[in-house]
């Protein structure tokens, strides 16, 4: 039995990837137990492992944690990409949260019926370009410094390069207006915890293939 | 007056409401501007104040703090409901968290068509007794004690008494089957800025009705 972090989720992104992200770029080995099917869930909701009975959910110390930001929060304070006091605690939080919910409109496009993909895809790329991007480029722009927050790497910054991958994932040119963002992206993914992420063999997920969706909305629903 | 957090959404509940749950029961008097029109709402986006485009916007030491959750955790930190130590906020962020979901769910209802909406009351009713105060009314049982966290008053303790009252607008008898809730409930209350705030000529805002609605998608265009 070792001392890891467990994971406990499907065998895709979906809302553990940030935390997946983050524990990579802590340096910090994480195992995985995988739902593949309905009664994966339903056992782990038997058996009182999930507070409310969903996942993600991560056996850290002692605790099985739930809610995305939850276990984020905890794993961001513990291995100390959280910024060093209230305030830069607080630009963290705000630029996060915005990251989750670009997140949560990139991620959800694979899961979209059919007729309503394409809206969707219109609206989270129009949201990218226009809402968030500009606003983490203005950032940079008016401090100068390498990271997002307080001159050190905090998980605003590692949310915020798992946000760029993703969208240009979508549309590969989609940081051409951004410079800023573009040199955030090389000088963060050169990182050596994160270099290591996103080399091929790690434990960071593939986008959701079409055929895969039947498969996890039975799990779900 | 200089030195009040000023806050800046419409006068409904909506994503403000347990950030003015909070303010009032950490005893920090507020001042607010009104968004009433979509003019008033392109202005504070012209005026490059909000840094997604979004409210709830707070400005709260020289800072113009965005997103519900980044604002409730400062005012949390800042005002010591957020626990003593990592362990104890963990169980706070998770508790909160719930509520935030069952509070969500509430927050649409007003905006849905009629039968969306029958559909949507049940299934609150459904996630509230089957999924949400099951797990506060145990939390409470096995350690007995006053608060959810810590034995000390937190934003859980806040967060769960509003998302309490809410679905009791919904459904007056939700409690029926958590007495240990029904007594949390009565205890909060009578913490007095929590009783203060729940006394007519408040900054509690009533829940949302047709009328509001309307001025409400006007604004957000939605």
């Amino acid at each position: 039995m070792s001392g890891n972090p467990k994971l406990h989720y499907i065998n895709g992104r979906g809302r553990m990837e940030p935390i997946r992200w983050l524990l990579a770029a802590a340096g910090v080995e994480f195992e995985e137990s995988y739902l593949e099917k309905k009664e994966d869930l339903t056992k782990l909701q038997k058996n009182g492992s999930l507070l409310f009975q969903q996942v993600p959910m991560v056996e850290i110390d002692g605790m099985k944690l739930v809610q995305t930001r939850a276990i984020a929060n905890y794993i961001a304070i513990k291995y100390n990409l959280y910024g060093k006091d209230l305030k830069e605690r607080a630009l963290i939080d705000m630029y996060v949260e915005g990251m989750f919910d670009l997140n949560e409109l990139l991620m959800g496009y694979g899961y979209q019926p059919a007729d309503k993909k394409d809206q969707h895809f219109t609206n989270m790329m129009d949201k990218t370009k226009n809402r968030y991007f500009p606003a983490f480029e203005k950032v940079l722009k008016d401090h100068g410094k390498d990271f997002l927050v307080g001159n050190q790497l905090s998980r605003a910054d590692v949310q915020l390069l798992e946000i760029i991958l993703m969208a240009e994932e979508f549309k590969p040119d989609i940081l051409a207006k951004f410079p800023l963002l573009q040199s955030f992206k090389a000088r963060i993914s050169n990182i050596p915890t994160i270099k290591k992420f996103l080399q091929p063999g790690s434990q960071r997920k593939p986008p959701v293939r079409e055929e895969e969706v039947p498969k996890v909305m039975k799990i779900f629903y | 007056m200089a030195g009040k957090p000023k806050l800046h959404y419409t006068k409904g509940r909506g994503k403000m409401e347990s950030i003015r749950w909070l303010l009032a029961a950490a005893g920090v008097e507020f001042e607010e501007e009104f968004i009433e029109t979509k003019e008033d709402l392109e202005k504070l986006r012209s005026d490059g104040v909000l840094l997604f485009q979004q409210v709830p916007m707070v400005e709260i030491d020289g800072m113009r703090m965005v997103q519900t959750r980044a604002i409730l955790s400062y005012i949390a930190a800042k005002y010591n409901l957020y626990g003593k130590d990592l362990k104890e906020r963990a169980w706070i962020d998770m508790y909160v968290e719930g509520t935030t979901d069952l509070m969500g769910m509430i927050m649409y209802l007003p905006f849905q068509p009629a039968d969306v909406k029958e559909k949507n009351l049940a299934l609150i009713t459904e996630r509230a007794t089957t999924r949400y105060f099951p797990v506060y009314e145990k939390a409470l049982k096995d350690h007995g004690q006053d608060y959810l966290v810590g034995n000390k008053l937190s934003w859980a303790d806040v967060h769960l008494l509003e998302a309490i009252l809410m679905a009791e607008e919904c459904k007056p008898d939700v409690l029926s089957a958590f007495p240990v809730l029904q007594a949390f409930k009565g205890r909060i209350s009578n913490i007095p800025t929590i009783k203060k705030f729940l006394q007519p000529g408040s900054q509690r805002k009533p829940p949302t009705d047709e009328k509001f609605v309307a001025v409400v998608r006007k604004i957000f265009n939605i």
